[in-house]
């Protein structure tokens, strides 16, 4: 039995540990949340945080991870949608379909969490999401007005 | 005339004004579940409004949300017309159980084509226009004033001599049951307040927090899950599986045969399923396509280049004259690959089968048509199926003319009375069982006068036609019309350019890969054929791409402008870094007229990078600009992924590639900056969406000429060397 704290609560897992945290997040938990894109790591739709880094859940095995480590999705970044990045995106209604953007907001927002002042280039290092309906320009830009909001929490 | 209807029940006498054809019945008012269940509802004011006691206005949209922002649009238009408080207004899906009840009143529910708003603005804008009118009626009739005198505005009912006011709120159980009124007339253009702002999308927040259910989200009381594996081959079927190895695994429910070419696995979850599935062993009867490869394929579409027989698209003067007494005759073969549409959330729908009844929750394009498939693999009317809409996760024309997906989850809950099964894709199967962007091969010879200008040209396409496979019955004598998009003589598709001697062509030839309509259609490539060409040509003849294009573009006004403008926005002419260059082209799609400028470099190693694109629009009308310029950017991310990486191969039967490792998109770091400029000149609605999608490759491409002195006519670029 596996033993996960995911957005500030302990839950308990009994079944395969090769299952990827991905599946048990969106099938156990009903946390969907974080999506299923590729199941290999290269899309990014399923990135949510573990101790505060950006990870892709589906490349995860819930048998490797433990109650002592934070895992924050998309459903637990804010209690009500409004961090900066959530803010930032609805500010330039970032979204097309929707579909990838937990992903990006995930990463995006532990980003900022790691660099408080991104520059473009930090962005394309730390947002390889796909987007397949093209949203990348209002990402960046979604990015940086995250930075303004974020240091205007601060103050 | 008054008395008499009076003398019918209101159901027949509305059933009867919509039967004789009065646009689309408008006011039909019909309680979808019966005077019982409408008395709980709030009142429909017509069918595509409802308004609540607190002035929350129902906004209903047919048309599917895909990304693309139509729901927003179409928002507008109606609420345009209603002159409600736009903070207030929401949306809803009809179902198309409900459309099929009511004899259809919303008309089509087919979201592709670039139709969403140009295909529906003036009924929903008339949707919007009745409803206002009844809404101010019921205001004066409770007033006992006459309704000339009241006016409406944000939701507030004014009578203006007495200065009286009322909420669109407090009238609306009334307005309900009012007569539409047979005449309304819809706002000039110039009075627009709403139509032309650039308002925010309704459907953004529940997209940021992770609420928003796509498909794939989708849970229901006891529903279990499937994945599913179809024949990898083209035409194959499924032999036999031997399900004595999985029965046993966790979770496992059924191993069930899909059809005659798959196998499906269901489970407590979908997780428990896809492992089972993996584990599976299955016996595939490969079929008589198992020896199908690309080689061949490029092979039956070579022969079509220079085929004795071919479809005439377009023709003008007599071209093959012409080329015979040119000065200088150009030619040019271009190949374009089979392309996924690779939505970001994979194919899946929901089922529940029961010998009476039949329910799909699924995302897609058309709703209509997903009912349509779920009544035939249901075995049922249609009138016993229904489907209930849900956003989709990407459809860029992969959920819209095939419901495949639907079929099977019908299928598999077939087998399973009563219990709801959510069928999802992996990401291998969405990949190897698409509707694949077709195949062609494109021959071009072009003639110049000793001037250098043009005087013939030869357009030959050799390659698959969309609607041979999907839609016989849109073909004309056999020809599919649809392949010539952007070198029509006329209509929404017409060639941007007069040539005095044209001929336009083509050889249907026909592999056995699926095709289907994906973002841009034939657009894609046929813009590049054409826009590389005429950079070709201008090269050939000695003069600059802008000028040699501007002087067969004098009866092309709104194309021209939008070139030039996108020239003058670029600098272009003006002088550039050592391995830069600038590349420029212009097309007629989906009725808007669309240009685009790229600037890019490649450095010694022969590494592209797209450092800006401007790009211009003239769709008519502008509905919503903060949405065009998602849109015009987003064309460029699929397009350009398309052009830099876009390819499926056939082997054995199959395509090849499988996740996004081998059939990889652009991601942020390619991304340029991207300058959109709306220039709309009205009288006309063009598409959004998809007409951009043409000039993002062509100017890139040609960009590429002019930073390396490189024709790249084969695609994607992946495999072509800039530098040698």
């Amino acid at each position: 039995m596996a033993k996960l704290k995911v957005n500030g609560e302990t839950v308990e897992f009994d079944g395969d540990a090769s299952t990827p945290l991905l599946w048990v997040l969106r099938e156990q938990l009903g946390l969907t949340g974080t999506k299923y894109g590729c199941g290999k790591g290269r899309c990014g739709a399923c990135t949510v945080h573990i101790d505060g880094k950006a990870v892709r859940a589906c490349t995860v095995p819930v048998g490797s991870l433990d109650a002592s480590q934070e895992l924050v999705t998309i459903e637990g970044l804010s209690p009500d949608g409004s961090h900066p990045v959530q803010q930032a995106w609805a500010e330039l209604d970032v979204p097309q379909c929707g579909y990838c953007q937990p992903g990006f907001i995930m990463a995006a927002a532990a980003l900022l969490e790691r660099n408080p002042a991104p520059d473009d280039a930090d962005i394309d290092a730390n947002l390889p999401n796909i987007c397949r309906c093209g949203t990348y320009n209002r990402v960046r830009r979604g990015v940086h007005r995250a930075v303004q909001l974020k240091k205007k929490e601060v103050s | 005339m008054a008395t008499e209807s009076l003398k019918l029940t209101r159901r027949e006498f509305l059933i009867g004004t919509a039967a004789a054809g009065a646009g689309f019945s408008l006011g039909l008012y019909l309680p979808v579940a019966g005077a019982a269940g409408a008395a709980e509802q709030p009142p429909e004011v017509n069918a595509w409004v409802v308004i609540q006691p607190d002035d929350t206005v129902i906004i209903r949209i047919a048309r599917s949300e895909m990304g693309q922002g139509t729901l927003t649009g179409l928002a507008q238009l109606v609420a345009e017309e209603l002159e409600c408080d736009w903070s207030k207004v929401t949306t809803e899906y009809p179902t198309p159980g409900q459309s099929l009840a009511r004899d259809r009143i919303w008309g089509s529910f087919s979201t592709g084509g670039s139709q969403g708003i140009r295909g529906s603005h003036d009924y929903v804008r008339r949707g919007g226009a009745v409803a206002r009118e009844m809404l101010i009626e019921a205001a004066a009739e409770a007033w006992g004033v006459p309704k000339a005198e009241c006016s409406a505005k944000a939701s507030v009912i004014t009578h203006g001599p007495s200065g009286r006011t009322t909420t669109y709120g407090k009238v609306a159980a009334a307005a309900a049951g009012l007569f539409p009124p047979d005449h309304v007339k819809l706002k000039d253009p110039k009075d627009w307040q709403l139509i032309g702002k650039p308002v925010k999308r309704l459907d953004t927040l529940d997209k940021l927090t992770g609420k928003q259910v796509f498909g794939a989200d989708l849970t229901l009381p006891g529903m279990l899950n499937a994945s599913i594996r179809a024949c990898p081959t083209f035409g194959g079927r499924l032999k036999s599986f031997d399900d004595s190895q999985v029965r046993g695994m966790p979770g496992v429910r059924a191993v069930l045969r899909v059809d005659d070419n798959a196998v499906a696995v269901v489970a407590d979850t979908w997780w428990q399923a896809n492992t089972a599935l993996d584990k599976l062993p299955v016996t595939w009867d490969r079929g008589p396509n198992a020896r199908l490869d690309s080689a061949a394929i490029e092979g039956m579409l070579a022969e079509g280049l220079t085929a004795e027989e071919a479809f005439v698209g377009n023709r003008a003067g007599d071209a093959k004259a012409a080329l015979g007494d040119a000065a200088k005759t150009v030619e040019a073969v271009y190949a374009y690959p089979y392309q996924n549409h690779a939505t970001m959330e994979p194919m899946n729908a929901t089922a529940r089968w029961t010998p009476e009844r039949c329910e799909v929750w699924c995302p897609t394009q058309n709703g209509e048509a997903a009912l349509q498939a779920a009544a035939e693999a249901a075995g049922l009317p249609a009138e016993k199926c229904e489907v209930y809409k849900l956003h989709l996760g990407g459809g860029f024309g992969r959920r819209g003319a095939f419901h495949d997906f639907v079929q099977q989850a019908v299928a598999i809950a077939k087998q399973l009375p009563g219990t709801p099964v959510k069928l999802l894709w992996t990401r291998e199967e969405d990949m190897q069982h698409g509707h694949y962007h077709p195949v062609t091969q494109c021959r071009l010879t072009g003639g110049l006068d000793e001037q250098g200008e043009l005087t013939g040209l030869h357009v030959r396409i050799s390659g698959q036609s969309i609607l041979a496979a999907v839609n016989p019955a849109w073909m004309t004598n056999g020809m599919d019309t649809f392949t010539f998009q952007g070198m029509l003589p006329d209509g929404d598709h017409a060639l941007s350019y007069t040539v005095p001697n044209l001929l336009v062509e083509h050889a249907m030839r026909n592999p056995p890969v699926p095709p289907g309509f994906w973002r841009g259609v034939n657009i894609n490539q046929n813009a590049v054929y054409l826009e590389c060409f005429m950079d070709e040509l201008a090269y050939a003849a000695g003069k600059d791409p802008l000028a040699f294009r501007r002087k067969l573009m004098v009866k092309h006004t709104k194309g021209l402008a939008v070139l030039e403008a996108v020239a003058d926005k670029a600098g272009w002419g003006e002088p550039l870094p050592e391995g830069r260059g600038r590349g420029l082209a212009v097309c007629k799609a989906f009725a808007s007229h669309v240009a685009a400028c790229a600037e890019v470099s490649v450095d010694d190693k022969g590494r592209l990078k797209i450092h800006r694109i401007v790009a211009a629009t003239d769709p008519g009308y502008a509905v919503n600009p903060q949405q065009i310029e998602a849109q015009v950017e987003g064309s460029f991310v699929y397009g350009l992924s398309a052009l830099l990486y876009g390819e499926c191969t056939i082997r054995d039967g199959a395509v090849e590639q499988s996740n996004f490792d081998d059939y990889p998109s652009m991601l942020i770091d390619e991304m340029p900056e991207v300058e959109t400029l709306i220039m709309p000149t009205g009288g006309f609605w063009g598409g959004i969406g998809e007409p951009t999608i043409a000039v993002a490759a062509p100017a890139v491409l040609n960009a590429i000429h002019a930073a390396t002195g490189k024709r790249v006519r084969r695609f994607p670029l992946k495999h072509v060397a800039l530098r040698d």
